[in-house]
Formats: C-alpha cells, structure tokens, sequence
C-alpha cells in the first residue's frame, strides 16, 4: 500500500503539514455554499460548512486531524454523558495481522458475536448490526452455502449434525471491496487491516456488493447506541459512533489490536477457537498454528487471498 | 438580443401549450408529488424505509438506473440507422434523440442519488473537493461518462435549437464531430454500467463477459421504442415528417436486437443449466424460484414473454407495418426488456446473498413512491423539452425578425 493511503500519524509534525490550509478564497466560496445548503435543508450552517471543507482522511495534516478528533470527542461525551476518546492509531511497523478460526472448536454459541457488538458500539436494533455471522453446517455437507444458516436456536450448542463457521471481515490482501470504493473512504492499511473512513463514505454500497464474505454492514438507519453500553475507549477508523446512512464492518478491533491487546472476539471465546497474532513473527500463535495445522481460506477460488485462516486443530 | 432572449423564449414555450399538454404537465406534476412525500420520509427514516437490506443491497432504484443508461445510450445511437438509410429528418432525429437521452440520464443521476446513503457528500466523487478513485472503481467511471455525455447531448441540442431560433443553420465543423464522438460515448456509457456488476466476482450471476453485449443488445430495444411512439405522437400533432419507411426500419432493426439478446439470454440459461454448479442457483431463483421462494418467477416469465412476442412482431413484415401490431410490440418490448435489465438483473445477483441466505425483496411503498417521483420528472424534462424544440424545428418559433426559412439548410 502507498503512503498516500496511510492514516497521518500524528506525532510526526512534519509530515503533511499544512498541506489542508485552504485559501481565503476557497474558504468563503464554500461558506457560502455551506450557507445555501443549510439555509435549503435545515441544518446548522457550521456542521454544513465544515463537512464541505473536509479533504479526505490522507490529505489532513497531523494538526488538523488532531483538531478533528478533539471536535469528536467533546461532542460525543456530551452526548453519551461519559469521557469518550477518539484515537487515531496507526499501523504498527512491522505488524501484519493474522487471524485463526479452528472449526473443530467452535461449538456455535454466538458469544464472539455479542462482545464484539459491544466492544465496537454496533447499532444495537432497529436495524441490529453484527460484525460477526456465525453460519451452521451440515456435518454431511461439509463447508457449503447452500446447506448452511445464520438462523439457528436451539437449547443447546452444539447440535448433533451441525458444526459451526463464524465468518467476518476476512481482511483480504486483495480487498474486491477497496477497489470498486467510487470515494477512497476505504483502504487496506500496512497492518493488514482494511478500514472505512465512516465521514468519508457516501454509502453507495458498492463496497457492500463486492464484498464476497457479507463483511460489509450498512446502517439502513441511524444507529441505535444506548448511552449506557456505549464503549468509550475508541478509535477514528474502528468502533467510535457511525452515522447514518455508511458502511461498517470487522476491523479487528483495530482500536485494542494496535495497542497490542487481543480483539474482542479471541478474548471472549470459551472454547479457545479464535487465534491472532502478527504474520512477520515467526513466534506468533497465528505463525504456530499455520507451522502445525493445515489451515484454508474461505472461497479461495476469488483469489482475494484472506488474512483470516480457518483450520481444523483435531 | 443573445442567448438570454432565447432562454427567456424557450421559458414562455414551456408554459404554452393545449389542453392535452397542460393536463398531462398536470399529471406528471402530481407524480413528482408523490416522489417527494416518498423521499421525506426515506430522508427522515434512513433507507430503512425501503426493503433493501444487508442481503440484498442494491434493488429496485439500481434496477431503473441500469434500465435508463440503455435508454439514454440506444436514443442516440438511432442517430446510426437514420444516417446509413438517409432519412429526410435527420436533424429531428438527432434532436429528439438527444432530448430522450438527456432526460433519460437525469433519471439515472436522480435513481443514483436517492439510493445514496448519504446524498450529502456527493462531492467526495468529483475531481477537486472530493477523491474519485480512478482508474480503479467502475463507479467513478461510469459518473464521469455519464456527466460527459449528458453535457455533450445538452451542447449539441442547445447549439442547434439556439441557431434555428434565431433562423440560422447549425455550425457543422462543431456539431458533426460531436456527435459522432457521441455514438461511440453513448455505446460507452453502457459497457461501463455493465462492468459495474461484470467486475464483482463476489456474484457470479453477474460475473460474465457476456454482461456488456447483452446491455448493448437490449438497450437497442427499448431505446427505439419510446422513440418509435413519439415520432407517431410528434407526426399526428406537428408539422414534423417522419417516414413510414423510416420507422419500419426501426422496427426491423428493434427485431435484429432482440434475437441476438434472446440469443445470449439462451447461451446464458444452457450454460447454467447444463454444467450445474454452485452458480446455477441465481439463475434458478430468477426462473424457477427455490424453495418456496419465487418472488421474481412470475416476472421473468411475463418478461420473457413480451420479448418474444415483440420479437415475432418485429419480424413479420406485415404485422412490423400494422400501425397497431407495431405499437403494441412496442410496449410489449419496453416492459420485457424493463423487467429483464432492471429487477431481472440486479436481484438475483444477490440473491442467495454471498453466504447464502435467501432474503426476499419487493420494493416497499417508499421505493414506489420515490421511482414514481423520478419517472415524473423525467417525464416532463422532456415533455417540457419536446414542446420547446419542435416549433423552433418547425420554425414556428423565432426570435423576433429572425427568417421563418433557415438559409442553406438542406440536408
């Protein structure tokens, strides 16, 4: 990936700087858009203004992105009524994440699929957002589509005759989604992970029709986030609050994993299914698995190449 | 007197008209109307107000706007035949081609803008405030082509009406090689939409090289049949002369099209059928249905009905030349090749979804109401158009003192 599609980094204040500073000119012509606009839809002229001035995400100087995640903060703890950062993390060097699936574990009882809703403030209903889709199979039919379903609940996990595969963001090292974005609100950053610029996206959902892995979550409508469950710590392209009307999805909870903590998911499993770690560490548990099981990747026809690995560990 | 004066003419011939006109300005009124309820509440409620879901993403607005991009493409491309077999009113043709692409591509843009999710940031896909990714996502592309050729059809038409007005003829260095750059532009804005979905290998129901060929193909059918009405319509009311000759050739050639795309619809539905695999179930949803999941079933038999039955009676010569066989296979055309590029192509690409859920989508009243809102619109763009080129072509229209004959204008 090019630096160009690289999130600034914010401790470096040479890079970048002032490359935002419009012009006196450019300022008023699009406050005066802004001022049109409002004056047509309704709303508060600033918000309109400041949206029309926004560059995207790899054109802000460190400063600038600075200034814009403060603006986030402010207005989300007021409106959640608790202290919510809003970070920025970058990749880091020499990091390139790997995620394990061991199917023979994975007894279906959807828990990776709750924390990470509540780890990443997904829109809790109307409509409800799942990062996570757990599909249960026939043991007969092996892993097929056409024999499997997200709609299963029973007493008791697991079901004789059924065995279970949780399927998210695979994270591809050639993301399908990523090159049909009309916008460059999406990009796969040089830790692996692919993110979304939620402020970015015009929610054409062109992403969410290339994706081959039904990752990508649209929010149909404005999501709906309690203010008690909402999870403060966040980060800018990860699990801070998404408006209306944008794509989401799995980023392996870039806001713990680049912080070096385990994402939401592998933490809560109970049957230990869920394996990560980085790829360029030979030592890494992903690294393990891969040297001791066979692991696969999941449509491995479409050549997209997943950095998420499943495997049968017995 | 300049361009002003004109403008201001064309604004007093948009207002004139008989009581049909007016009555059906009226109607088309009341449709964009009932769009704009539709849209309020989409606009408040997010597009949770239509049925499209996670599972199926894209729907009945991404249906119209592909069926319209043939429209707009196949309007302009009757430019061809006109040409070839030298038909008396070239320009007319010319005009009121492009005056159907025009509208038919505001229609596009409008179908593209209510399925936004977020409207508001349209700039981020233009060259300057936003970041278009190009030459990477179809997309992008195919906003710009189409801006191009809308911009390129309103240079050209505004160019001719504006001369005629003031009772001069067109300039032939700046108009011939605009369009002909526009039939090449209009067979482009076309492959582009088809590589919109031929490029996702995420739906193998529309990942086949045969996608852009099939567009072309059924574009040639319903473009000219809008096309064939309105020059019986402009022929009955006007002064304008159209052939019959010339619109039985259209007919013929509308049949020309529709075997070659019934041709690749067979290829297609052997292909499927015959080698069985995973893929086949898209196919099956569209024609068969599965399980008790059948919702488009009926659909694609009606459709596939009409086009045959258009087909034959483009075919025959004597039912091609009976005024009211030809109108029928018209409208007969139009609705199979609707249904075929519009729901026929974009639901069953995503139906199962890609982890192989079913989920049934028909549009909601929302989406009805807001499609309604669009056709209006289009509608009267060019009804409206249609009422200020003809008497200007007619040359009942003039700037004041401007010659009635234009000077050297044969053609």
């Amino acid at each position: 990936m090019s630096d160009r599609n690289r999130l600034p980094v914010i401790q470096d204040e040479t890079a970048g700087c002032g490359a935002d500073s419009p012009s006196r000119r450019d300022f008023l012509r699009t406050a005066a858009a802004g001022a049109v606009i409002a004056a047509v839809s309704g709303c508060k002229p600033d918000a309109v203004v400041e949206e029309l001035q926004r560059r995207h995400l790899t054109e802000l100087s460190p400063a600038r992105l600075q200034e814009m995640l403060g603006k986030l903060e402010k207005k989300w703890s007021a409106q959640y009524g608790k202290a919510v950062t809003v970070g920025a993390r970058p990749p880091m060097p020499g990091v390139n994440f790997g995620y394990g699936l061991d199917l023979s574990r994975c007894i279906g009882c959807r828990r990776c699929v709750y924390a990470c809703v509540k780890e990443n403030n997904q829109s809790r209903k109307n409509p409800q957002i799942q990062w996570i889709r757990v599909l249960q199979m026939d043991k007969e039919h092996g892993v097929a589509l056409n024999h499997a379903t997200p709609y299963y609940d029973p007493e008791k996990v697991p079901e004789p005759g059924h065995f279970y595969m949780p399927v998210q963001c695979q994270q591809c090292r050639h993301p399908p989604c990523t090159k049909v974005c009309p916008v460059k609100a999406t990009w796969k950053d040089p830790d692996g992970i692919v993110v979304i610029d939620y402020d970015w996206c015009i929610g054409c959902r062109c992403c969410t029709a290339a994706c081959p892995y039904g990752a990508r979550k649209f929010n149909w409508a404005e999501p709906n986030l309690p203010a008690a469950e909402m999870n403060p710590v966040t980060d800018y392209l990860g699990n801070r609050p998404r408006p209306m009307g944008v794509v989401e999805k799995c980023t392996f909870c870039l806001q713990r994993s680049r912080s070096g903590r385990y994402p939401a998911c592998v933490e809560i499993c109970p049957v230990g299914a869920r394996k990560f770690g980085n790829l360029l560490d030979p030592e890494s548990e992903i690294r393990q698995v891969m040297e001791r099981k066979r692991v696969f990747i999941f449509k491995e026809e479409l050549a997209t190449e997943p950095q998420f690995y499943y495997f049968y560990a017995t | 007197m300049g361009f002003g004066e004109f403008l201001q003419g064309a604004g007093r011939q948009v207002v004139t008209g008989g009581k049909a006109y007016k009555a059906w300005v009226a109607v088309l009124v009341a449709m964009i109307g009932i769009g704009l309820v539709g849209y309020s509440r989409q606009w408040n409620q997010g597009l949770l107000a239509t049925n499209m879901r996670d599972q199926v993403t894209w729907a009945f607005y991404i249906g119209n706007f592909t069926f319209l991009v043939g429209v707009a493409a196949a309007a302009v491309l009757l430019v061809v035949p006109a040409y070839v077999y030298h038909w008396k009113p070239i320009k007319e043709v010319v005009v009121l081609g492009e005056l159907l692409a025009i509208s038919a591509l505001i229609m596009c843009m409008m179908f593209i803008l209510v399925d936004m999710g977020r409207p508001d940031r349209l700039t981020h896909i233009m060259p300057g405030p936003g970041s278009p990714n190009w030459p990477q996502s179809m997309l992008s592309w195919d906003a710009m082509v189409l801006n191009i050729y809308l911009i390129l059809n309103l240079v050209v038409v505004v160019h001719i009406l504006y001369r005629a007005y003031r009772g001069r003829d067109y300039a032939k260095a700046f108009v011939v090689p605009l369009v002909l750059f526009s039939i090449p532009a209009a067979v482009g804005i076309h492959t582009v939409t088809a590589f919109l979905y031929a490029g996702m290998a995420a739906r193998p129901y529309w990942n086949a090289g045969i996608l852009a060929p099939k567009f072309i193909a059924s574009a040639f059918c319903s473009g000219p049949a809008v096309m064939i009405i309105l020059f019986q319509i402009l022929r009955k009311t006007t002064a304008i002369e159209i052939k019959d000759e010339a619109i039985w050739k259209v007919a013929e050639l509308m049949a020309y099209a529709m075997f070659f795309n019934l041709f690749l619809l067979g290829a297609e539905i052997f292909k499927e059928y015959y080698s069985h695999t995973e893929h086949l179930l898209y196919t099956q949803y569209l024609w068969q249905g599965i399980g008790n999941n059948r919702a488009l079933v009926p659909y694609a038999w009606f459709s596939l009905t009409c086009s045959v039955a258009a087909f034959l009676i483009f075919v025959v010569k004597k039912t091609r030349m009976n005024w009211k066989t030809l109108n029928l296979g018209c409208v007969l055309i139009f609705s199979g090749v609707y249904i075929e590029k519009g729901m026929g192509l974009v639901i069953p690409g995503m139906t199962p979804d890609t982890l192989g859920e079913i989920y049934e989508y028909r549009p909601s009243a929302v989406e009805w109401m807001v499609a309604i809102g669009v056709f209006g619109l289009g509608a009267l763009v060019f009804t409206t158009l249609v009422n200020v080129a003809v008497p200007i072509m007619m040359g009942t229209l003039r700037a004041k003192g401007a010659p009635v004959e234009i000077p050297g204008a044969g053609h």
